[in-house]
């Protein structure tokens, strides 16, 4: 299918800030199952925005922005054409050796309990990496509640899953987390997802992980939403964990009272040209 | 030379400038209380003392009256009070630690001496006289900071900020005794001209070590207005606004013409000191004393602002 | 243990050729004339401690690694060995390092496996298929030598991140030649006080491409709160160069200045003395305040030289190290002329089992960690603490490797009432720019200063000593 993108970040400074360096990493590149065919990242300001491609594979935009600023906006819009791999992701942009995403992170560094879940879920049935997978993606869809109240973008794996709450980005975290402990290569995607609820406006980007899988390659898991990656996903950034994929990481000199303010918008195109 | 660099040069010489000025207040103070109330009146001066050192605020949310010891600690000890001479030499050090390899040895030296000794006072003075030897401490140590970087510093950027640090405090410092006292100060007064002024007068003169030097300019008794004119006005007195400005305009210049360029800083030194030259104290007074004073410490603190803007930031 | 090798005496009356005229020298003076210049020398380091005590009183003390009169002398030849085998070592580890981050030869062909780097924390994924300019990632290197007879030297450690210590090198000669002019005047030996203009020849070499005109070389430090920041400051002083703090430098447009009096100023070289985690907060530790935000960034557009490059960490990691002649071997076609210590991985099942069957005769190390924290000694251990450690190897094998416990070489050594054989190491520091590599003949060396005790490091009651190199 053909998604339409758009997604604005706005910061807002009580006190205005001297300048501001940022890096983004908000646009997405191709695989066997996405083709972008229109991408554009503009700034509020008037400043260079320099284009790299980072450790990871993912291209990245960064900037400084001279102040004193009252308000960055930072806006994507684009088009890509999607279709459903059943999950599978080939021909992706690889920099790394699959074992590369065993490493433990900080944010994802498991716990007891985080081990306990993995142990019983290695016991609980066929061992083979991709059953293993599915039990785990549906034992974190099942016990994870869906609540952007408790966490926040340094909450971590083992606190999140003690929590039993979080957002899409906290069970991603507690899903590689057990992934890697059990031997599966993992690795955090960040993206964007069209809703079936159609509800057009979302507060905030989807994340959701890949685990490699022998035969298979590197295979999608939604464990907010308990399934594979389908057509109505475009996967933007690739990492470690979330600090790895972020889509904005910034600093500024001077300046107070920072508000953030994320508005997405994934709508499916009227003119298909799929069939 | 880094930007930091120069900030720390810059805040280091204001904070042992504020340290010794400080000391002054809290000698020229407790020689006001200690004579018989006939002499003075009945004006709370530790009020006044707080008011001078610029802390009134910040003295309100710890104390509720001013009282002698409560005002002593305050200004000299108190950890709560950032601009009491404890923090001030404490400032001082830090600074001077951070910029180690921009100062002499002997700056070096004098700093640090000065902050070991300090530790010897712990939680303040225990007797009048230790607090008497604590003041008189303070102020030697100033000179002798001042002294070092004066015969040993080469001539460079590094000196004259840190020259220019010292004259934007003194400055501050000499202006706010002038706007606390201005009262004192106006004609009026001079018609009551009882003991009570006379007191007063020699205590604002004592508090920037200008009495005998008063006595040699003017050979008259004290008169309020001439008080106004040494401190305002005239550039042979060392603490006076004119003396101060002479000195940062000569310092800002020295910086512009080793960077040849000149800037907003240099500016508006420039004009402040034009703006102190071309007055006569007795257009001062008719416009009122207590405007000029005020307009001054805002001028002043502009300048520092430039200051920050175009070297240290 | 085997009886550790004096480096001065051979035994019934004998002397090594190199202390010949120290051990006269020795001989003619009076135990109290030796007591009293030692104190002299403390006096002088607690006044350079404290005129240049940048720290705070408990800091200073700590600063005051107890030093040693008496030097430790090389003969010209040992030092060529030497030499040669420091310059072959770190061209290795150059070569090394940017084949991991590069084509990865070395693991296609099997000599290190792969995991060893990609589950490595010191392996910076930020550095994969990154250039650094003139390709040279280790400019300073600290290789931590230890001797074992008269011929052998063995690496014991390479710091290929940030080696410290050399302001000690500098200072230990200084305060020799104001102590003891008479004993220089005996010996011919090759002076170290250049070391600072080395270091920024080396430095200034390896400027970006970008750079025009004279580079600017800085010096990046994390603050008057580290402990090591006596001798950044002592360095910057004597290159000449400016101490930066993080907040000092900024990034715009994928170029790096320094906030100055006169506006910014390009910064093309920066000897940094603050580590990975902390260099960017964009890039690594969000959290790091000490950092240059957009730093990885300029570098990446090849705008900054870093010394030494990011992710070196991967070169000097302890299990790295045991790979280190098969990894000589594969770049270079030689055999190392410095000798590693015999090591045994213990993630290797045989390896694992001999060093349980001797616990008590190895050293065993951690890999990841460093300052002899995670460490069983095993000869001088009780018994439980042997058991404990056991239960911890057995847990995480990958985590450690093993060592046979060294006769470090003996040097003569003042002590209470006396003088004493004391075990010693060295460090001598390689610095290697554009031009190729160049070692000031000496370096740091460290003495364990209680009877019998094989630790030197300053932390456990090591001290040092001025180390002469004698020119023929």
């Amino acid at each position: 299918m053909r998604l339409h993108i758009s997604h604005n970040t706005t910061y807002r400074y009580d006190t205005p800030p001297a300048t501001v360096t940022q890096i983004l990493r908000l646009t997405p590149r191709n695989h066997d199952g996405q083709h972008v065919v229109r991408w554009r990242v503009e700034l509020s300001e008037d400043c260079i925005l320099h284009e790299h491609e980072d450790a990871y594979g993912n291209l990245t935009h960064t900037f400084t922005a001279d102040g004193p600023l009252n308000e960055l906006v930072i806006t994507v819009s684009g088009e890509v054409d999607t279709q459903d791999t059943h999950g599978i992701v080939r021909n992706a942009v690889e920099r790394f050796p699959p074992q590369f995403f065993l490493r433990e992170t900080d944010l994802t560094k498991p716990d007891a309990a985080i081990r306990d879940l993995a142990a019983e879920l290695r016991d609980a049935g066929d061992p083979a990496t991709l059953p293993l997978l599915h039990r785990l993606l549906a034992r974190l869809h099942r016990d994870i509640v869906f609540d952007v109240a408790p966490t926040s973008p340094t909450t971590t794996a083992s606190e999140a899953f003690a929590l039993k709450r979080g957002v899409c980005q906290d069970i991603a975290h507690i899903f590689l987390s057990a992934s890697r402990l059990l031997g599966i290569p993992a690795r955090y995607i960040g993206g964007h997802l069209a809703r079936s609820d159609d509800a057009l406006q979302q507060e905030a980007g989807h994340a959701w992980i890949e685990a490699h899988v022998p035969d298979l390659g590197w295979v999608s898991f939604d464990p907010a939403n308990g399934i594979s990656a389908t057509d109505a996903y475009v996967r933007v950034a690739v990492g470690l964990d979330y600090l790895g994929a972020s889509p904005v990481r910034g600093s500024r000199i001077g300046g107070a009272g920072e508000a953030l303010k994320v508005a997405v918008a994934v709508a499916q195109s009227r003119q298909q040209i799929q069939d | 030379m880094l930007s930091r660099t120069a900030d720390n040069l810059y805040w280091l010489s204001r904070y042992v400038e504020r340290a010794e000025y400080l000391a002054r207040i809290i000698e020229a103070t407790q020689r006001l209380t200690a004579l018989p109330l006939a002499y003075v009146g009945e004006t709370n001066e530790w009020e006044g003392a707080i008011a001078t050192a610029g802390c009134a605020a910040a003295f309100a949310e710890h104390h509720k009256e001013a009282t002698e010891s409560a005002v002593i600690d305050f200004l000299a000890f108190s950890r709560d009070n950032p601009s009491s001479i404890r923090s001030c030499l404490e400032q001082a050090r830090s600074n001077a630690r951070a910029v180690r390899t921009a100062l002499t040895m002997e700056m070096w030296d004098s700093i640090n001496g000065m902050w070991l000794e300090l530790r010897r006072y712990g939680d303040g003075a225990t007797s009048r006289e230790e607090l008497a030897r604590f003041l008189r401490w303070v102020q030697e140590s100033s000179l002798r900071y001042d002294g070092s970087a004066y015969r040993t510093m080469l001539r460079n950027d590094a000196y004259w900020f840190s020259r220019v640090g010292v004259y934007v405090e003194r400055a501050d410092n000499t202006a706010r005794i002038l706007d606390v006292k201005y009262h004192v100060l106006l004609p009026d007064n001079e018609r009551v001209g009882g003991p009570l002024d006379y007191f007063q007068w020699s205590a604002i003169l004592r508090s920037v070590s200008a009495l005998t030097s008063y006595h040699w300019v003017y050979r008259d008794n004290l008169k309020p207005w001439l008080i106004a004119d040494l401190l305002i006005m005239r550039e042979e007195m060392p603490r006076s606004l004119a003396s101060c400005y002479e000195a940062i305009v000569r310092n800002l210049d020295a910086i512009g013409n080793a960077y040849g360029r000149v800037g907003p800083a240099q500016r508006k030194a420039r004009s402040i000191r034009t703006g102190l030259q071309n007055s006569k104290i007795d257009a001062v007074f008719q416009r009122g004393l207590h405007e000029f004073i005020g307009g001054f410490i805002r001028d002043n603190n502009q300048l520092n602002n430039a200051i920050n803007q175009q070297f240290l930031s | 243990m085997a009886t550790a090798f004096d480096e001065m005496n051979i035994g019934s009356g004998g002397v090594r050729l190199p202390y010949d005229q120290l051990f006269r020298w020795l001989n003619e003076q009076p135990q109290d004339a030796l007591d009293y210049r030692r104190r002299e020398a403390e006096l002088i380091f607690r006044r350079i401690g404290i005129t240049f005590a940048v720290y705070g009183e408990a800091e200073a003390q700590e600063r005051l690694i107890p030093f040693d009169v008496i030097p430790r002398i090389l003969a010209a030849a040992e030092w060529q060995k030497i030499e040669r085998g420091l310059t072959q070592r770190v061209k290795a580890l150059n070569m090394l390092i940017s084949d991991i981050y590069g084509a990865r030869e070395i693991l296609r062909a099997g000599v290190i496996p792969d995991d060893m780097v990609f589950r490595n924390p010191a392996f910076r994924p930020e550095m994969n298929g990154q250039k650094v300019p003139h390709g040279l990632y280790v400019p300073i290197a600290g290789i931590d030598l230890v001797r074992v007879d008269a011929d052998t030297f063995y690496v014991l450690e390479d710091n290929a991140r940030t080696p410290s210590g050399v302001s000690y090198m500098l200072e230990n000669r200084e305060i020799m030649l104001r102590l003891f002019p008479e004993l220089f005047a005996r010996h011919r030996v090759t002076p170290v006080e250049n070391y600072p203009d080395v270091l920024l020849e080396t430095l200034t070499s390896i400027a970006p491409h970008t750079t025009a005109g004279e580079p600017t070389v800085v010096l990046l430090t994390p603050g008057v709160y580290n402990s090591a920041y006596y001798e950044h400051s002592f360095l910057a002083d004597k290159l000449g160069i400016e101490l930066v703090e993080g907040r000092d430098l900024f990034v715009r447009n994928e170029v790096v200045y320094m906030r100055t009096t006169t506006g910014p100023r390009r910064v093309d070289v920066i000897y940094r003395r603050i580590d990975d985690d902390f260099l960017d907060p964009l890039a690594f530790r969000p959290d790091s305040a000490l950092g240059v935000p957009g730093l990885m960034s300029a570098y990446q557009a090849g705008n900054v030289t870093l010394a030494n490059a990011v992710g070196t960490g991967i070169a000097d990691d302890k299990a790295i190290y045991s790979y280190m002649p098969a990894v000589m071997q594969f770049y270079l076609g030689e055999e190392p002329l410095l000798k590693n210590v015999p090591t045994w991985r213990c993630r290797e099942d045989d390896h694992l089992v001999y060093v349980l069957d001797h616990l008590d005769e190895l050293v065993v190390k951690e890999v990841h960690g460093s300052g002899g924290y995670g460490m069983l000694v095993g000869p001088t251990a009780s018994k439980i603490a042997i058991e404990q450690f056991r239960a911890k190897l057995k847990a995480a094998p990958d985590n450690f490797i093993a060592q046979p416990t060294l006769a470090l070489s003996t040097c003569p050594t003042c002590i209470e009432g006396g003088i004493a054989p004391r075990h010693v190491d060295l460090r001598p520091y390689v610095l290697t720019g554009r031009r190729g590599t160049r070692i000031v003949p000496g370096g740091l060396t460290r003495v364990a200063l209680k009877e019998g005790s094989l630790v030197v490091n300053s932390s456990q009651g090591g001290g040092t000593k001025d180390t002469w190199v004698l020119d023929n």
